[in-house]
This record gives C-alpha cells, sequence and structure tokens, in this order.
C-alpha cells in the first residue's frame, strides 16, 4: 500500500511520471485537499465550542465574541472560501466520477466551480467583512 | 496495483481493498448530502443571522427550539463526521509514515468518536426553553 491517492497514483513522486505536465487537475486537487484539512480542523474547534451551549454558555458568549471581532471575520471569510471551493469542485469530482462520460468537460466544470465561487463569494466575504467598517466608523 | 493510475476528478475508483472502496463511496455520498447542508449552515449563520447575535441563550430559544431543526443538525454532524475523518483518513495515509500511521489513525478515529458524543450530546439534552 504503497500508492497515494491523488489522481496522480503517486503525488510524492512526480518525477517518476515523466509524462505528467500538471494542469487543473493537480491544482484543483492540491486546493481541494488543503481546504478539506482546513474545514476539518475548524469542525473539531466548531463541535466542541456547540457543545460549550450546553455545559458553559457563558464561556460560549465569550467565545462568539471573538468570532464577530475583525480578525475573527476575516478567519470567518477564509473558512468560508475554503469550503466554498471545496464545495464547488467536490460536485465537481462527484459528478465526473459518476458520469466519467462528462469528465471531457472537465475544463469548463473547472471555469464555471470558479465563476460561481466569484459571483457568490464575493458578496458573501462582503457581508461578513461589512461590520468591521462599519465598527470603526 | 491501481487500474487506473490518473483521474482528471479527484482519488481514482480504488480497486484493490474493498473497504478503500467503501470510504470512497460514503466520502462522495456524503458529500452530496453536506453541499446542501453545509453550505445551507454557513449561510444561515452569516448572511441571514449575525454572527455576533447567536448567543448561547439565542440558540437554545431560537434555532434548536424545534425537534425537526434538532434532527437536521444531527444528521449534518453525522455526515460531516464520517465524511471529515474519513477524508482525513485518506490524507493520513498519504503522509504519515508507516512507523506510526496506525497509532495515528487509531487517534483519527477516538476524536471521531469524542465529536460523536459531545455532539450529540448537547442537540438530545439542551433544555428547550
Ligand atoms: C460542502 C460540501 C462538501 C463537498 C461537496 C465535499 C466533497 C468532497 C469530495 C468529493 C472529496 C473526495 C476527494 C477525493 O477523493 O479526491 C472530499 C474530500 C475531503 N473532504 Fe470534503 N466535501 C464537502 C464538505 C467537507 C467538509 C465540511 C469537510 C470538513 C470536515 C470536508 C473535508 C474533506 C477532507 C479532509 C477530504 C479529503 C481530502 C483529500 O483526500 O485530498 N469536506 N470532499
Amino acid at each position: 500500500m504503497t500508492q497515494g491517492s491523488s489522481p496522480l497514483a503517486s503525488p510524492q513522486k512526480l518525477r517518476n511520471y515523466p509524462s505528467y505536465r500538471g494542469g487543473e487537475g493537480m491544482v484543483a486537487w492540491a486546493f481541494h485537499r488543503i481546504s478539506g484539512i482546513g474545514v476539518w480542523a475548524f469542525i473539531v474547534l466548531h463541535v466542541v465550542d456547540i457543545w460549550l451551549i450546553g455545559v458553559n454558555p457563558a464561556l460560549y458568549d465569550q467565545l462568539g465574541n471573538i468570532y464577530s471581532s475583525a480578525p475573527g471575520r476575516v478567519m470567518e471569510t477564509l473558512l468560508g472560501a475554503a469550503l466554498f471551493y471545496h464545495a464547488l469542485n467536490g460536485m465537481r469530482i462527484v459528478v465526473m466520477d459518476f458520469w466519467p462520460a462528462l469528465t471531457i468537460y472537465h475544463r469548463g466544470l473547472w471555469r464555471a466551480v470558479w465563476v460561481t465561487f466569484f459571483i457568490f463569494g464575493l458578496p458573501g466575504a462582503y457581508i461578513i467583512l461589512k461590520p468591521i467598517w462599519e465598527m470603526a466608523a | 496495483m491501481s487500474a487506473q493510475k490518473y483521474s482528471l476528478s479527484g482519488r481514482p475508483r480504488p480497486t484493490g481493498s474493498r473497504v478503500d472502496l467503501y470510504v470512497w463511496r460514503a466520502v462522495r455520498i456524503t458529500s452530496i448530502a453536506l453541499f446542501v447542508l453545509a453550505l445551507a449552515h454557513f449561510s444561515i449563520t452569516h448572511f441571514v443571522y449575525e454572527v455576533g447575535d447567536q448567543s448561547a441563550e439565542w440558540v437554545r430559544q431560537t434555532r434548536w427550539n424545534s425537534i425537526p431543526l434538532r434532527v437536521l443538525d444531527w444528521g449534518m454532524l453525522m455526515a460531516v463526521l464520517v465524511h471529515g475523518f474519513l477524508g482525513m483518513r485518506t490524507v493520513m495515509q498519504d503522509y504519515v509514515p508507516s512507523r506510526i500511521r496506525q497509532a495515528s489513525l487509531i487517534g483519527l478515529y477516538a476524536i471521531a468518536l469524542l465529536l460523536f458524543v459531545l455532539g450529540t450530546q448537547v442537540i438530545a439534552t439542551l433544555p428547550m426553553r
């Protein structure tokens, strides 16, 4: 079981694949993995913080103050971006895995991921970040 | 021994191990549920309501003042535990040295179990009013 799980069989040994020339698939995969790990780390924190509502509501409210502070909002924007990219690219993966015929459109799907990401993501980021300058004003 | 070396989507469908194939499927099936649940959850908590307004008291009185909503949130918890931890299993199998791989995976599943207990406890026992 030395075989890795990336779209390329062994991400650790790229040079063993002379035919590999990079491209969207590899970037999509790297971003998907990084965002997945990031969101996972937040979920570990998040289940524990929700658990606090039951055992220590005052501490939960204090944490809420950190979440709604300026640095907290920047972090939430990054979390939202990671989650949204991961979700969109994840659907691209699922579509191609379950309907392999659609793989010929992989480049178009990849572009659709980014177009969707920015169309919804930019207004979303604005809504989350807006209180920062409203508080300052 | 993989039949398929290269894939344009994600991890190629595993062909060797039965467990790996189930994991591969479980990650994809839960991802469809999460696409709806997790994105709706993020939108509700950040765009519909303001983050700063959602105190413990608010969660108790508003968000979780309904059994169906609690069940739905519990379902999201289950989907994300299956998806996130099986996803991390794949990641760790790729990067953790084989000497400590087994122990690390047991640690990973222990965290999953802990979150299952904590999350289930708060959803099931938080008083309604
Ligand atoms: C919102 C909807 C989501 C969708 C559509 C989605 C989709 C996917 C898919 C299809 C994979 C498999 C990739 C592969 O095998 O190559 C995957 C992997 C993964 N996902 Fe998600 N996911 C979602 C949410 C989440 C969440 C909330 C978390 C955090 C707990 C998460 C963490 C992970 C991790 C850690 C991996 C493994 C990454 C890797 O193997 O490179 N995902 N996701």
